[in-house]
């Protein structure tokens, strides 16, 4: 489905992105493993890639830092010699009342979740178009959509990658560059296992499905959108939530 | 100077798909030669690999006309 593609997936250690980055390999991709922290655990999804015959290496960078994008993108160009395919990832929270956030805490998760997504589709954008065509995919949230309460800061800018989605995805329309966003609900990964029972339980509630999603429910729409079959697909943000916001 | 010029030309010609004769050191990318916002950004990237040097945006963004391209080539090339 994506063989001789090549494609950068940001946050891809642990989670969804590295479901994404498995899903993006298993259909035939050269995948670029970007992490922040966690270079074990990159370096693990890296040779589970490899197993499956196509090319992979890790990469470390802060997405939220213009140089390092820079430096990253450039290398996986290199490396690869292209790039089709970008899935911007990464995030991170630091969940808070309103009134107890401090601005760091806010400031942090804006400049990782929403910068990072400017910055890395910048920093690809000279690339793709000059190969006049390429696919950018941004990990959204669910509640970027429906707001949740403690997470003022995360919703802004899982929101704030909407709007960004959509400008972006007119702006290189004519170039045959597609962007999209989805939008996980909830997905069981380390992110929503910090959260507490009462938490959980209030959610399930609000899950038609009854149950929590896997990131490979996520990964295999971002395939989806990756791929050829979703070349008349942009600006469009998909809900992966078991049907919990309509 | 002259071969600046020709270079920049035959990019022109190529990637905005005009006549040779269109490209004069006057003529405004946006006014005469119907390109839009990011075909001029586009225009800037090909120049900056053809002549192996990087255009800032601050710069790039004052490049009007073909005759702006040219001598900010030239300027920076000597």
């Amino acid at each position: 489905m994506l063989e001789g593609k090549t494609a950068l997936v940001t946050g891809a250690s642990r989670g969804i992105g590295r479901a994404i980055a498995l899903e993006l390999a298993r259909q035939g991709a050269n995948v670029a493993v970007n992490y922040a922290g966690g270079e074990d655990k990159a370096q693990s999804v890296v040779e589970e890639i490899r197993q499956m015959g196509v090319q992979s290496f890790k990469i470390q960078a802060n997405v939220a830092d213009e140089q390092e994008t820079k430096v990253m993108v450039k290398e996986v160009i290199s490396e690869f010699d292209s790039l089709d395919i970008l899935v911007n990832n990464a995030g991170i929270n630091r969940d808070n009342l309103l009134m107890r956030m401090k601005e760091d805490e806010f400031d942090q998760v804006i400049d990782t979740n929403l910068k990072g997504v400017f910055q890395c589709t910048k920093a690809v954008s000279r690339q793709m178009m000059k190969q006049k065509g390429g696919r950018i995919i941004n990990v959204s949230s669910i509640v970027g959509v429906s707001g949740n309460a403690g997470q003022a800061n995360y919703t802004a800018a899982k929101a704030g990658v909407i709007g960004l989605t959509k400008s972006t995805a007119k702006e290189f329309a004519s170039r045959n560059i597609l962007v999209n966003a989805v939008a996980p609900g909830f997905i069981s990964t380390d992110m929503t296992d910090e959260l507490t029972e009462e938490q959980k339980e209030g959610m399930l509630s609000m899950i038609p499905l009854e149950k929590l999603g896997e990131p490979e429910d996520v990964a295999r729409v971002v395939r989806f959108l990756a791929s050829e079959d979703a070349k008349y697909i942009t600006g469009q943000t998909i809900h992966i939530d078991g049907g919990m916001v309509m | 100077m002259a071969d600046v010029f020709d270079k920049v030309k035959d990019i022109i010609v190529d990637k905005l798909e005009v006549e040779e004769s269109q490209v004069k050191m006057e003529a405004s990318f946006k006014d005469d030669l119907e390109a839009d916002s990011l075909d001029v950004v586009e225009l800037v990237m090909e120049l900056e690999d053809e002549f192996d040097m990087e255009i800032a945006d601050e710069e790039a963004e004052k490049i009007n006309t073909v005759g702006d391209a040219v001598n900010y080539i030239n300027s920076s090339q000597s």
